[in-house]
């Protein structure tokens, strides 16, 4: 199966341990506030705004869909910022061999790949077809997920995984309701089930305090994620809301300041996790 | 020797009074320009015909450059004293037993670097610390220990004033080791070079990792691929000056180099520049060596008479000399030019072909020509990817990318050094600044080497962007002393200037941020 890639990025250095290769597909289920790439979250609706705007001619239509030539494009973002249903139309349709090509290029300088995106979870079949060939040729495996995927249902997905970098946005429903306008149910089972068999690689918070209870957040999370340490390490990473890339509408909210994220560090490590980073 | 007329006497003694007058060289500076400026009016040398013209000209025609090594050498350009011996034996001239401790050892060293000559007047080689220091590291507990090795990193710093003086590390981890790479980072000083020696079937990630933090602190250690250089030179090989692979007790007589961009330009078409000018050049470079080697061997004395050699701390036949290259981008470029061709040098397949090409036909020439008192390495010399100096103008080191043209992809810069690194036994590297702001990975780092050091690199560099210390081409300054320099104000160390010449002529603030 063909899916909507927006970007794969060589050599990443903030993607997972070590040196990745980062792969970005389009499309995403959540409509969080802060989200600072809005653009990889809709799929485009072909109205060809775009096209008569791309300064270097990279966009055309053909047989009514709105195609890229990359090769072509300066990556001045005036068609992102043309786009009316936050969508970028940069947008390649490969199958996981097609992206598999592209990691190969940078072996052996890579230890392994990071899928994210967008939300790299509605592709589950074209994530565990790419995982496999990645194991294959001794690549690590990891992806980077809002959590809405029940993981349960996909153990031969998760087979291939060597791990999950999960968001957890709020803690509470109704703050997660108020990020991201969906339920964190499965997000809550997907961290206990994940962390209970070692594939929780990495939980994160966006720590805004105007829009959630972080303070509660961190601390249950962090409460969570501890009870499964024996399974293998989790990291807690606290993430500071920058206003870079967020959409006009929600760009307003106040970047917390350093006292308050070392705050909900030690918050973290006091519940007993012990790898925490802020970034 | 050969009579020189009276304009070149009398031009020669205005730069010398010149220079007693200078405001901003300091003594040590002054002393060592004098005696360059008296060597510069002997006339002993066996010159090949046709290097005048090659060697004379400006930097705009000049195809070949002898580097400042003078007229008369009275002494190798790059010598590698075996430290090991004189940590075992003593010295008899220097009047020294072997050290029984660590304060000994120190103490011995920092003597011993005092009678160690080089082209500069300062050591070019300060030994496999980590190996030298080793042995003494149960005499104290380790923060005696980490105070002893920072007094002595400091000593360095302020008495060799030229950061061309390159300490060796690893690969295998060792407790001095650990403890001079932390010294380093804590110290973020210009002297010493240091470069680790890197394999990652020998080298621990986590000794490598401290190498990687402190380069990011002090743009120090660089990273030698140790299964390539072991391969090419045996295991007694040393990393000296910028980054030059040599032998243990030997050196290098002497380095020249071809300016290519200037050979090219020369050239009437392609085939003039295959079939004739670079093969011409080429030779008349060979000669001039030889004939440099000849007197350094024959006629100085330098081998018979100084105590290096006469304890057997160096020896003759360990020597070779460094058959230099500088600008392969310029002439690459300028060669499609002229065929009317828009590809450039590390971005274009056909222009990378051509430098690779280019760089055949040289290592050709080397194989073929033989020089009798380079034994050691097979009776050639070694290849070289020289790193420019500071008066170097539109001329980018070795087969480095240059500066502002690098690939935007790192992996693509990377897969072009892997075309042009395994040339040269005697040195080449690249140079990446990292944003340490967005990579708090060193990790990342370490996937870069080990790939890289499969794939056929040599030798890789990195420093913080916004670090204090950074890499000028081969060797090291402070940023803040090339400010004390621009504002007229003495600076310790000879490299500054160098460092603030390249900064001016070579765009070196501005290579791509990784």
């Amino acid at each position: 199966m063909k899916v909507p890639v927006n970007k794969i990025i060589p050599f990443s250095a903030v993607d997972g341990p070590g040196n990745r290769t980062a792969v970005f597909v389009q499309g995403c289920n959540f409509n969080c506030r802060y989200c600072h790439n809005p653009e990889t979250r809709n799929l485009c609706k072909n109205c060809g705004e775009c096209v008569e705007k791309c300064p270097k001619h990279a966009l055309y239509v053909e047989n009514g869909e709105v195609r890229f030539r990359p090769e072509l494009c300066c990556g001045c973002d005036t068609c992102i910022k043309t786009c009316r249903f936050g969508c970028s139309p940069r947008i390649q349709y490969l199958d996981a061999g097609e992206v598999f090509e592209r990691i190969k290029k940078q072996m052996p300088y890579i230890r392994g790949i990071t899928v994210s995106g967008g939300e790299c979870t509605l592709y589950p079949d074209f994530l565990r077809e790419l995982f496999v060939l990645c194991r294959e040729a001794h690549l690590g495996t990891l992806l980077d997920s809002n959590g809405t995927l029940d993981f349960e249902a996909y153990p031969e997905l998760l087979d291939v995984t060597d791990g999950v970098m999960l968001d957890v946005k709020a803690w509470t429903d109704e703050d997660h309701h108020t990020v991201t306008s969906v339920s964190n149910e499965m997000v809550l089972k997907n961290m206990r089930y994940l962390a209970s068999q070692g594939k929780l690689f990495e939980v994160r918070t966006v720590i805004v305090p105007e829009l959630f209870d972080c303070r509660g957040t961190v601390r249950e999370t962090a409460t969570l994620a501890a009870q499964y340490l024996d399974k293998g390490n989790i990291r807690y990473k606290i993430i500071k809301y920058r206003p870079m890339g967020v959409r006009e509408e929600y760009a307003h909210y106040r970047v917390p300041d350093q006292a308050f994220l070392e705050e909900l560090a030690e918050l973290a490590r006091s519940c007993g996790m012990t790898d925490v980073l802020i970034v | 020797m050969r009579e020189i007329d009276m304009k070149r006497v009398n031009d020669t003694r205005d730069q010398m009074l010149a220079t007693v007058k200078s405001p901003t060289l300091t003594h040590e500076q002054k002393v060592a320009t004098m005696a360059n400026l008296a060597d510069s009016m002997l006339e002993v040398l066996d010159l090949p015909e046709g290097l005048d013209e090659l060697m004379t000209d400006t930097i705009k025609t000049k195809c070949i450059c002898d580097l400042a090594e003078g007229h008369a050498p009275l002494r190798p350009r790059y010598i590698i004293p075996d430290y090991g011996k004189f940590m075992r034996e003593g010295s008899k001239f220097l009047q020294l037993e072997p050290p029984k401790d660590i304060y000994e050892a120190i103490n011995s060293l920092l003597i011993f670097y005092k009678h160690v000559p080089s082209v500069t007047n300062f050591p070019v080689y300060v030994g496999a610390l980590d190996e030298l220091l080793e042995p003494f590291m149960d005499d104290v507990d380790e923060a005696q220990a980490k105070k002893l090795i920072k007094l002595f990193l400091t000593h360095m710093d302020r008495t060799i004033l030229d950061s061309f003086s390159h300490a060796n590390v690893g690969p295998v981890a060792t407790k001095a080791g650990r403890l001079l790479l932390e010294a380093e980072a804590e110290l973020e000083h210009a002297v010493p070079n240091v470069t680790m020696k890197y394999d990652e079937d020998l080298t621990s990630d986590e000794f490598a990792l401290l190498g990687i933090k402190a380069a990011l602190k002090s743009a120090k250690p660089s990273f030698a691929n140790h299964k390539m250089f072991k391969s090419e030179l045996n295991e007694d090989y040393v990393i000296a000056s910028c980054y030059n692979g040599l032998k243990y007790g030997g050196g290098s007589y002497t380095l020249c180099r071809l300016i290519l961009g200037n050979i090219a330009k020369r050239s009437k078409d392609l085939d003039d520049f295959f079939e004739h000018q670079l093969p011409y050049v080429c030779q008349v470079m060979a000669d001039y060596m030889d004939s440099r080697i000849k007197f350094i061997v024959e006629e100085s004395g330098f081998f018979e008479n100084n105590f290096l050699a006469k304890e057997g701390f160096i020896h003759r036949d360990r020597f070779t000399a460094m058959f230099g290259m500088v600008g392969l981008a310029e002439c690459v470029n300028y060669l499609m030019e002229m065929q009317g061709k828009t590809g450039r040098y590390g971005h274009d397949e056909e222009a990378d072909a051509l430098g690779v090409k280019i760089m055949d036909q040289i290592e050709a020439f080397n194989q073929a020509h033989v020089n009798p008192y380079c034994e050691v390495t097979g009776g050639h010399f070694l290849l070289h990817a020289q790193v420019g100096i500071d008066s170097d103008m539109g001329i980018s080191p070795g087969t480095r990318i240059p500066i502002g043209e690098e690939p935007e992809e790192l992996i693509d810069h990377l897969r072009h050094c892997e075309k042009f690194h395994k040339y040269f036994p005697s040195g080449t590297g690249d140079i990446f600044p990292i944003d340490t702001t967005v990579h708090k990975n060193n990790e990342f780092l370490l996937d870069i080497i080990k790939g890289s050091f499969r794939e056929g690199i040599r030798y890789l560099s990195f420093y913080a962007a916004d670090s204090d210390v950074i890499r000028i081409t081969g060797y090291l300054v402070k940023r803040s002393e090339i400010e004390k320099l621009e504002r007229g104000e003495n600076v310790l160390q000879d490299t500054t200037a160098l460092g603030m010449g390249a900064k001016h002529n070579s765009r070196i603030m501005e290579r791509k941020v990784r």
